[in-house]
This record gives C-alpha cells, structure tokens and sequence, in this order.
C-alpha cells in the first residue's frame, strides 16, 4: 500500500487508541509535558532577555563597539578594585582613537555629567533626568534619529554652545503642547535652547530609554570641567572591516605593554551577547539536564505504556496480521502510537513553555518572542522520544505470532 | 497443477509433558474451484488444518503447496498478502476488533490492501449489506447478535474478492434461512470459479459441497464425491428460502 495512505492509517489508528485510554494516555503525555515545558520555558526565557540584551546594554549602532571603564555586566565583585585603578578615559584618548582609526566611519564620544531636575516654561519634571555629553558622531554610533530639528555640529561642540536635544519622553513632559525646539530648557541652573527632539527609542525591562537630555560633549567639558571620564564609541563602515577597525582603536586605546590584558573594557553588541551567555551558560545546562532526566522517565513511561498496550491488544494484533498486515504495518502502527503520545505532550510543553518563558515580559516590560526554531527542537525530540521508546513495544507487536495471539485470551 | 497440495501434514502442540497430536500425517490436493466441505467430531483437529491451510500456522511435519509453491519457503510478507489477498478466512469465534463497529472490521483487509478510503468504505458496506446486515454497519461486535457477528466475519472473508474462502462453521450460529443464505452466497462464489472450504458439523451444509473429507483423531477417516450435490440457488429452493438474488463483489 502506498506510503503515505498508510501513514495516513496509521495515525488514525494510533488516534484511536490514544482516544481510548484517555487516563492512562495523559498520564503519560503529562511526563512529556513537564520534560519539554521546562526546557521550553527555560530557553525562552534566556532567549527574551537576550533579544532585548543587545539595546539594553549600550544602546549601540550596527558594527559599533565601545570602550569603557567598567564592564557592562558584572556578576561577581572581586574584581571591582581592579576596575577602579584602571584610568579613565579623556578628550585626548578620543582624539588619539580618531587619528589612529583610519579605517572607522565615526569616531564619538560621551559623557555623563548629571542627573537631575530639568524645566521649561510649562513644567519641571522630578530630578531624574540624566543628562549626557556627546559628539556630533554620537547621533551615529548611537543610532539616534533626530525627529525634528538638528543634531550637533561641529561647530556647537569646538565652540561650545549652550544647546541641547531632548528624548521623546523629556520632550513631552517639559513641552506637552507644542515643539520643543527653539526653546530653552534649564538643567542644573544652566539654560539650553533645544535644537532637535529625538526619535522614540521606547522603554526596555521598564525604563524609559527616552527620558534624558544631551548637549554637546564641548560643551559639558567647559560646564563641568576637562576630568569628565568619557567613553568612546567607534563604528566600522561594515562587518567585514569590523574586526580591522576594532584592532586599530584598540591599539590607539592600549595604555599597556603588549602581551598585557587591556586596561579598558570593549563593549559591543556582540561581546554584551557573548558574556551574557556565558553566564546564562550554567542556567541552559541546568535546564537541560533536568529535561533529560523528565523525559527520560516519561520515555520509559511510553515504553511501558505500550508494552502494557501491546499485551492487551494480543489479540487485535493476531486478527490484524491474520487478514493480511504485514509486520511492518504493525510496527509502523505502534511505532505512530508512541510518537502520537510523546507530540501531544510535546505540543503542549512547547505551547505552554514558550508562554511562561515570555512571562517575564511582563515584568520586565520588554517585547515577547516566538521562538520557531526552539518549537521545532522540542517536537523533534519528542518524535524522537516517540521512536526510540516505542520501537521495542512495537517490533514485540510485529512479531507476535498470529496464530498464538488470535488464541489469546 | 493442484492450487492446494498438502502432504503427510501434521501439527501436534506441547502441553508441558503431555504432546498432543492434532493432526497425524494429512494428505490432500485440491483443484482451483473445488466447493470442499470438511466434517469431523470436535477436538479431531479441523480447525487446527484450517489454520495451516490458511497459511496462520507452520506444521511440525509434512508440505504445504499453495499454487505450486512451498509455503514454508514464503517470506512473512508474501504469506501476510496471501492472507489479503487469495484467501478469505472465516474463524470459528469470529475474531472481529471488539472496539471497532462492523463496518470498520469488515473494511479492515481494504486498509491493508491499500485501498484509498472512499472505495473500502464502499465495498464494506456493499459487503455487509449482502450479508443482511445493511442495517447494523455501526454497531460493535458486543452490540451484534452471534449470528450477525457470524455474517459480519463472513464479510470481512469476502470483502477483498479473495479466490479461496476457508470457511470455519460459518453457519454454526445461523438460523436455518440466514444458515441457507449464507450457503447460497457461497454457491453463487463457486459457481464463479472460487475455491471454497468449509468446515461444518451438519450433513445439511455439506450436502451443498462436492467432495466431503471426513477428519478422525486427526487423520482423514474418509474423502468422498458428493454426486448430488444440493442447490440453493436454483429456482424453487431459492424462493423457498426466500433469499433475494445476491449482489457479489
Ligand atoms: N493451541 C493449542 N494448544 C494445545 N492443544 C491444542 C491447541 N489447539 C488445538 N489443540 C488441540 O488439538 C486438537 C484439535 O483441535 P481443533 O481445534 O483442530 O479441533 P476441531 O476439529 O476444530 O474441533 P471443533 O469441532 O470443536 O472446533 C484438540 O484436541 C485440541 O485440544
Ligand atoms: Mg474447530
């Protein structure tokens, strides 16, 4: 018979005989739930703060790296007093970097300087504002679209000019009315007239990533004196000169013998990605471990669940291969029975498993993810599981003898 | 060529220490399109030659020839389409899938000769409606009477147009006018060139075959022509048995 009517056939036998012991079926489809949901879920999870990870850690452009004095994630403390001796970076560092960088497309710097209360003529907000420094290239290694208006010029940061651009979130509290830009702001006493408003860059894991003013790095450097400790970011015109531009700045950054571990820390979204896996490493092996082992047992509970099946059905088998199925229709028949136990369970974990991973966004206020290829891993082990475990039970099935299982009583 | 040529054919079953000896050394040929009937008391091992001529079990002793060919010598999946496809075997305790409703059991073969569904679906019911049983397609087997299991089994026997019909009691649980329907449906098969073996108690039923082979402690005790073979089919029994003209697949 062709393949596929008899494929066709055999899960709507296997349906059947799922449909009737349903007790005992769910049984074991529960232990295939618990081993595919934990991973599922698991996974989902790492994969969400993940996916919101590469904006989340510095807001950087494509092919853009950045160097800084701390780490962007730091798990354990030991090593704070060697972050702290390290230098800091100033004005002449990025001047160094943008001479030696040939190869770069922008060469940007920025600075934090405050963090405080901000007003206009309409509002003042709560003094929690941040506010930074930056270069005209900032707008660039940052990906910063400016909505309206302009961004800075050379010529706002050499000579220093009192003006500023706003995120969205800052724009609409002090201006709820009209546009921000033409007018002046106060920040810390000091008065800035708006030349842009920001495109919204939105919130992740529930802070407004919107909420900030930014003058010229020239600027915040007279204000606030030369010491401001600036981080520099670098964007390479593509991914294939990436790793060229990366080496250039960074040898324009070393401070330190060859041989020697660099005396900065170089950030990008990639290497954000990178550490943060590393230490999710640990969670994802745990995860899986714990799904072997449940399916693993669930697996075993398919085999003896078709085994007890087999038993029972001696006698359906006898009759089947007395009117002219062939082992391996048999085998085929049981072998889709344990697969069909083992998917439903595996659609199920995944569907609730990638629900519960994408908990998190919830609280965490970030986007939620389908992850496909994940979805297709799991049901593929479970089809798996289905085959290996059921394989045995079903050869039994196959080659029962007819006559010994038509007596079978 | 004789289609079925068994010789010196025994088959005994251990019981612990105990061999029981089912049958002694059985020899035997028949033609294409024979209408054979197979009598004996019970226990004389009927069903045990049935079994092996229906190629579900293996003899400890002896040949078996289907259509010139050595049967021991056949492969699991010639012998499983033979079972499909040459011979329509009706058991003597029906052997029906407790779970499954008339129509499915008889659809059965179909699937495994890989029929699409429509077709199976058809021929099934045209099968159970020669049997009478046109108005019972849906119920189980637990919900059907022994003598409709009975006719449902035959369905299943002959639904795939098998040219050897191995029939164990087929009317053993049969009222006399469905017994006589049945015996009119086999005639109707022979009579188109079928092989037809059944095994019965009652003289009635094989008075309708041609040859009569009478079985003892598991040898054949007698192996006689039937000369005036009784018909059903024919005019006046027909009406008699008011039995309406059968559709055959
Ligand atoms: N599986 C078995 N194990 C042991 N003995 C068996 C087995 N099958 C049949 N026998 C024995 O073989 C002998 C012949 O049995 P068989 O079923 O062929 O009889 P039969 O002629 O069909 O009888 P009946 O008319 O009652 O159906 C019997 O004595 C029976 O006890
Ligand atoms: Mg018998």
């Amino acid at each position: 018979m062709s393949r596929f009517r008899e494929m066709i056939e055999m899960i709507r036998m296997a349906l059947n005989a799922v449909r009737t012991h349903v007790l005992r079926s769910s049984l074991t489809i529960l232990g295939i739930f618990i081993g595919v949901f934990s991973i599922i879920a698991v996974m989902t999870g790492i994969r969400v703060l993940q996916s919101n990870l590469e904006t989340a850690m510095s807001g950087l452009g494509a092919n853009t790296f950045q160097f800084q004095r701390f780490p962007a994630i730091r798990f354990d403390d030991n090593d704070w007093e060697k972050y702290l001796r390290r230098r800091r970076f100033y004005a002449a560092d990025m001047k160094r970097v943008q001479e030696k960088s040939t190869l770069a497309q922008a060469v940007s710097a920025t600075a934090s300087f405050g963090v405080g209360e901000a007003s206009s003529k309409f509002a003042r907000t709560n003094p929690n504002i941040s506010a930074v420094g930056v270069t005209p290239d900032g707008f660039i290694t940052q990906s910063w679209t400016v909505e309206s208006g302009r961004g800075f010029s050379e010529a706002d940061d050499i000579s220093g000019r009192r003006v500023c651009v706003l995120g969205a979130d800052l724009a609409e509290k002090l201006f709820p009315l009209g546009s921000p830009v033409g007018q002046p702001v106060k920040f810390l006493g000091i008065s800035y007239n708006v030349i842009g408003l920001l495109a919204r860059r939105g919130s992740l894991f529930g802070q407004s990533r919107d909420n900030f003013i930014a003058i010229p790095l020239g600027t915040a450097l007279r204000l606030y004196g030369q010491k401001l400790s600036l981080t520099i970011q670098v964007q390479a015109p593509g991914r294939e000169t990436y790793q060229d531009v990366l080496e250039q700045a960074r040898g324009a950054m070393r401070r330190v013998e060859p041989g020697i571990e660099d005396d900065f820390e170089l950030v990008s979204n990639e290497s954000s990605v990178g550490q943060f896996r590393s230490l999710t490493s640990a969670i994802r092996l745990g995860a899986a471990a714990l799904s072997s082992i449940a399916l693993l047992a669930a697996g075993i509970g398919i085999m003896n669940i078709m085994l007890v099946s087999v038993t029972e059905r001696t006698r359906e088998i006898g009759i089947r291969r007395a009117i002219g199925a062939r082992k391996r229709s048999v085998m085929i028949q049981f072998v889709a029975e344990a697969i069909l136990l083992s998917e439903i369970g595996g659609v199920l974990g995944v569907i609730a498993g990638i629900a519960f991973g994408n908990l998190i966004c919830f609280f965490m206020q970030v986007t939620p993810i389908i992850p496909f290829d994940l979805a297709a891993i799991g049901l593929g082990i479970c089809s798996a599981v289905g085959i290996i475990f059921g394989t045995y039970p079903a050869w039994k099935a196959a080659n029962l003898d007819p006559i010994d299982s038509l007596r079978y009583e | 060529m004789p289609l079925i040529r068994i010789e010196n054919l025994a088959r005994h079953y251990v019981m612990g220490t105990e061999t029981v000896h089912a049958l002694r050394g059985v020899s035997l040929s028949i033609e294409r399109g024979e209408y054979l009937a197979i009598m004996g008391p019970s226990g004389s091992g009927k069903s045990t030659l049935m079994n092996l001529l229906g190629c579900l079990d293996t003899p400890n002793e002896g040949v078996y020839e289907l259509n010139g060919k050595n049967v021991a010598r056949m492969t699991d999946n010639e012998l499983a389409d033979i079972r499909n496809r040459e011979i329509g075997f009706v058991f003597q305790s029906f052997n029906l899938l407790a779970r499954s409703d008339a129509l499915h059991n008889v659809e059965l073969p179909l699937i495994y000769a890989g029929l699409p569904p429509k077709e199976r679906r058809e021929r099934a019911r045209a099968t159970l409606a020669n049997v009478g049983l046109g108005d019972r397609m849906h119920h189980r087997p637990n919900e059907l009477s022994g003598g409709q299991r009975q006719r449902v089994a035959i369905a299943r026997a002959l639904v795939n147009s098998p040219s050897i019909i191995l029939a164990d009691e087929p009317t053993g649980n049969l009222d006399s006018k469905t017994g006589v329907g049945i015996l009119a449906l086999f005639e109707e098969l022979s009579r188109r060139g079928n092989t037809i073996i059944v095994v019965t108690h009652e003289e009635e039923v094989a008075l309708h075959s041609r040859r009569v082979i009478r079985i003892r402690d598991g040898l054949i005790a007698a192996d006689e022509i039937n000369r005036e073979q009784r018909a059903v089919v024919d005019g006046a029994a027909v009406a008699l048995a008011g039995i309406t003209p059968l559709f055959i697949v």
